[in-house]
């Protein structure tokens, strides 16, 4: 592996889904994205433009059609061992507390059972949790449970975090929360982060990067915009600086066109 | 505490009950009303029975404890078909579950194996097990076998893909995710299918008693039959669904400690 490899590479990746009809779907086509180490990178892109493919194919739940995805230098095979996932809908285990579903991955890994929940404890309180391990997932809110899948996924220092959508079903104040302290975290501890969401503010106050993907079938990046912000940011602040409106503005007018494609293809 | 709504519930049922049983005693008794439909003031005693005279008989069972050993034979047998037969439908269920080929080939065998009116095995089972226990234990696993399997299959079937993913991604392998996702997902389907399974052993226990055997309260009844005892019968009737329930419940109490993870309706917590 060369130092300069990137964290995450999706080299020219296609996927086309194959219905048992017959039929055949291309979500993306010819994609390349790359994500360096320490990097905080964010699609976003139309409903439906194929942002969640990517990620499953980031994470190695769906193999691309063509093309290759390389994860620090080395080829793909399998699922990333290297990554962690964070879902847009729930995927937390209902049958376990919160503080088990934290340390479920130590658990997988063979680590002691008095160990993971002790380091399960600590996450907690990390993510604003403390006190809250022995609730079920049911009796927790829905910002909680975020904050749960959150631990459990950072838990196990994985070297490239995947999102998508992670905040979408959260109220706007839970929100701003989750996001502020996703970069308290992400900033304590540098890992590389691919960020999907369809949100172009939350892209930008979040990222270093954000990519722009043409409206599906047959998606692909069509503009891509550093994200030149201070750092260390206030999501709730920083919509009001004068650089994210003028950064807004020229990513929303790249992305205007696309967006309106989309919504015209779900009228028809 | 109950609230006064549950209350006045339970005391309406209640007083459905005792509607009944008065019904029931004025109905038969053969000195209380002339008789409307039988030409004799005995002939309704002798066709349904006196509620009086079937708890006279229930008593006298459990007093002189001429019961215990036929209802202990008969709580064994629902006992082995009721473990047996979840076990196995739990095993078949997640293997089925879990490999598409098995289960696309053994598809048609199942369903044929549950459409067929497996009471009429009875007989076999008798005549490939003999008249002890292990026939009807034989006749009930087939019964609860079933019920569990399908749930169980079922179970297995609807985990959150989503779910089963993440545990993938934290690292879960094949047997930590059958043992972590899949059954844990599965013992919810299976929880709700015991109280029929339960009941069903029971069913299973009885009817095999009934066509051949030497113990057990279905053989009472069937005794009782042959002499035309009707109030025996009843008692039995009896006997046999006041322990029906209990199993019942018990698998409720089960259900509630291993289903904490749950949520019930209205569930809230005093601060």
């Amino acid at each position: 592996m060369s130092a300069a490899a990137p964290a995450l590479a999706l080299e020219k990746v296609t996927v086309t889904f194959v219905s048992p009809d017959g039929g055949r779907f291309t979500a993306v086509r010819d994609t390349t994205l790359r994500v360096q180490p320490g990097e905080f990178v964010s699609v976003v892109g139309p409903t439906g433009c194929g942002k969640s493919t990517l990620l499953n194919v980031a994470v190695g739940l769906l193999e691309p059609s063509a093309g290759r995805v390389e994860v620090l230098g080395e080829p793909l095979t399998g699922l990333n061992a290297k990554a962690g996932y964070l879902f847009q809908t729930e995927a937390l285990m209902p049958w376990r507390t919160a503080r088990a579903n934290v340390a479920a991955g130590l658990e997988f890994r063979g680590i002691e059972r008095a160990e993971a929940n002790a380091r399960a404890d600590a996450w907690l309180q990390r993510v604003g949790l403390r006190g809250f391990g022995s609730r079920y997932p049911h009796q927790l809110s829905g910002g909680m449970r975020k904050r749960v899948a959150l631990a459990q996924t950072l838990i196990l220092d994985p070297q490239i975090i995947l999102m998508d959508e992670p905040f979408s079903a959260l109220d706007i104040q839970t929100r701003q929360l989750m996001e502020n302290q996703l970069l308290e975290l992400w900033s304590a501890n540098r890992k590389s982060v691919l960020f999907i969401t369809h949100d172009l503010e939350e892209a930008i106050s979040l990222s270093d990067r954000v990519v722009v993907l043409s409206a599906g079938p047959e998606s692909h990046p069509i503009g891509e915009f550093a994200i030149d912000l201070p750092r260390p940011r206030d999501v709730a602040e920083i919509r009001l600086t004068p650089r994210f409106v003028e950064l807004h503005t020229r990513i929303w007018h790249a992305m205007k066109e696309e967006v309106l494609k989309s919504y015209a293809q779900q009228l028809h | 505490m109950p609230s006064s709504s549950t209350r006045w519930l339970r005391a309406w049922q209640l007083a459905l009950l005792i509607a009944f049983l008065a019904f029931w005693h004025l109905a038969t008794s053969p000195t209380l009303l002339p008789p409307i439909y039988f030409d004799d003031p005995n002939k309704a005693a002798f066709f349904f029975g006196e509620p009086l005279k079937v708890f006279e008989r229930t008593w006298d069972w459990f007093t002189s404890g001429t019961i215990y050993p036929h209802l202990w034979v008969t709580l064994l047998e629902t006992l082995l078909a009721f473990v047996i037969g979840t076990a196995l439908g739990l095993g078949m269920g997640l293997w089925l579950a879990l490999a598409p080929t098995a289960s696309a080939l053994l598809d048609p065998y199942i369903k044929a194996l549950n459409s067929m009116p497996r009471v009429i095995l009875a007989p076999i089972f008798a005549v490939w097990f003999g008249l002890d226990i292990a026939s009807k234990v034989a006749l009930g696993v087939t019964l609860v076998f079933f019920i569990v399997f399908f749930n169980v299959y079922q179970g297995v079937r609807e985990v959150s893909f989503t779910v089963v993913a993440n545990a993938r991604i934290l690292g879960a392998s094949d047997r930590q995710l059958l043992r972590h996702v899949y059954v844990p997902s599965a013992m919810s389907w299976v929880f709700a299918s015991l109280h029929n399974s339960v009941g069903l052993a029971f069913v299973g226990a009885v009817v095999g008693e009934y066509l051949g055997s030497s113990r057990g309260v279905g053989y009472l009844i069937l005794q009782a039959e042959g002499t035309f005892d009707i109030n025996a019968v009843f008692a039995g009737i009896l006997v046999l669904t006041v322990f029906a329930l209990l199993l019942d419940w018990a698998v409720t109490l089960a259900e509630r400690r291993l289903l904490v993870w749950q949520p019930r309706g209205g569930e809230t917590e005093k601060i």
